[in-house]
């Protein structure tokens, strides 16, 4: 007999539930994939130099990923290709079967991170466009980020502009491992830009930074890259409340992608506890420091923590409150949520439903 | 409990796999060294397709800088978050207590004994001079 120990009451109530998935990544077919978009000066440039990331001397990302391109092995669109790059078979693995009715588009290994700022912000804006042609023009139910080259943030703030007010935009996206903490003020006229368009940042798990991936150096294993995410994500939200980004901006909604989320309420706790001894070190802020997460910041919910017994779970929850958090699946990569299975969880129906659709509808405008 | 015929033997040669819907259930079959397994084709832990995953070994150690790399070509690695399981009794090596991927008894039968039955093989034709995989469901 299958033992089966996990509770499994989520599968009939959830899985014909419409749902957002907050954390889709589309791929890019080939290399050339985005070269339509971009001017011959950037293609002469990257086949004669490359697209150097800051990375140190490494090239793609700094961890081996267990599965090839970090994807689900049952995810190769069966035209071939990489997983994730067919929408046809995204929609008939994923979108339909999932009854995704809202999907937000996050393509990494664009040009974020690229070390030259330049070719950075023609690689972002040729994944913008790309995007729509490929993507949100084709299937109603996804939406885009604007990806920006972050580290020269005039252009970054400038690409914001460009699509604010288009509707197959719903987000800023950035990635958490920033040449500085996410707070400082290089990196304001983003926050700015996308205020102004009212469009949410999000602040993706990964990055190119230039500094080791870790507060005390580069780690032997992927394991440590997994789970130190929550770490460096943390040290982003950390800065971007001390330096006062939501005093000065208030009404910028910031949503931290695949970083997990239960160290959430005990970041807020001792943000608030040094915050009452430190005051005068930071008299910008005007609210306690949780009371500017729980008014601004959101999570998606995959990678969630999976605690033992799991209704601890509800405890995580609870502190947080049931609008933090969006649903999200990853798809395609390996570590996907299924949403039939990623809260098996006696929940009322309504927090069920917060949890995986109004929420997001809530916080994109949809 | 039923007993289904659903392919040759030569279908699934040793070290590899295929997934077949037996009674509406997605079943994988592996063929491990000329011995059929079958395993619900849904990984305990997310839904995973097993089939889909690799066929690997164990990698054991008693003591960090200590590995042995054993049972190679027994093990299988859901394609989405990597859990193992033994293809023979689908317990799960990172949480054995807890988690087991449901098996089903699979034999490898000749055909002169698959002609006579009682056996269901609704799409499979079946010759005497041939093997076949038979699951029971």
């Amino acid at each position: 007999m299958n033992v089966q120990l996990r509770p499994d009451t989520a599968r009939t109530t959830t899985s014909r539930l419409a749902i957002a998935d907050c954390d889709i990544h589309p791929a890019q077919r080939t290399p050339r994939d985005l070269d339509p978009w971009m001017p011959q000066r950037w293609l002469d440039h990257r086949e004669t130099f490359g697209a150097a990331r800051r990375l140190g001397m490494q090239s793609g990302p700094a961890y081996p990923k267990s599965q090839p391109n970090a994807s689900r092995r049952d995810a190769l669109p069966p035209e071939g290709g990489r997983q994730g790059s067919s929408l046809s078979f995204m929609q008939a693995q994923h979108l339909d079967p999932n009854n995704v009715t809202l999907g937000i588009l996050n393509p990494l290994g664009s040009g974020q991170g690229v070390a030259n700022p330049e070719l950075s912000a023609a690689l972002c804006h040729a994944t913008n466009e790309w995007q729509v042609a490929e993507w949100t023009s084709r299937d109603r139910r996804l939406k885009a980020s604007v990806v920006v080259p972050y580290e020269w943030a005039e252009a970054a703030a400038a690409e914001i502009r460009l699509w604010a007010g288009h509707p197959d935009f719903a987000q800023v996206l950035l990635l958490s491992r920033t040449a500085e903490p996410l707070g400082n003020r290089r990196y304001w006229p983003i926050y700015q830009a996308a205020a102004e368009a009212n469009l949410p940042v999000a602040v993706h798990a990964f990055g190119y930074g230039g500094a080791p991936i870790t507060s005390t150096g580069w780690p032997s294993l992927y394991i440590e890259e997994m789970t130190g995410h929550a770490q460096s994500s943390q040290a982003g939200l950390t800065s971007m409340v001390t330096e006062g980004i939501f005093e000065r901006f208030p009404t910028l909604r910031v949503i931290m992608v695949e970083a997990g989320f239960a160290w959430a309420p005990p970041l807020a706790w001792r943000l608030d506890k040094i915050w009452k001894t430190l005051r005068a070190e930071t008299p910008h802020l005007k609210l306690l420091p949780s009371e500017y997460l729980r008014r601004q910041v959101w999570w998606t919910t995959q990678p969630m923590e999976e605690p033992e017994p799991r209704t601890h779970l509800l405890d995580t929850l609870g502190w947080m409150g049931w609008d933090r958090l969006l649903f999200a699946t990853d798809y395609p990569h390996w570590d996907y949520d299924d949403p039939a299975h990623a809260l098996p969880l006696p929940i009322p129906e309504t927090d069920r439903q917060k949890f995986f659709l109004g929420n997001a509808q809530a916080v994109y405008g949809t | 409990m039923s007993r289904h015929v659903v392919a040759p033997t030569s279908e699934i040669p040793p070290g590899n796999k295929k997934l077949f819907t037996v009674k509406g259930r997605p079943i994988a079959i592996f063929n491990l060294g000329g011995e059929f397994y079958g395993m619900m084709n849904r990984c305990p832990h997310q839904g995973g397709s097993l089939c889909d995953g690799i066929i690997t070994g164990l990698l054991l150690s008693a003591t960090p800088g200590e590995y042995h790399y054993v049972r190679q070509g027994e093990i299988v690695r859901c394609p989405w978050h990597g859990w193992e399981f033994d293809i023979r009794t689908g317990q799960s090596y990172c949480d054995p207590e807890g988690t087991r991927a449901k098996a089903y008894p699979v034999t490898s039968e000749p055909g002169a004994t698959v002609v006579k039955g009682p056996y269901v093989a609704e799409t499979i034709p079946v010759r005497v001079e041939e093997d076949y995989i038979v699951i029971e469901v």
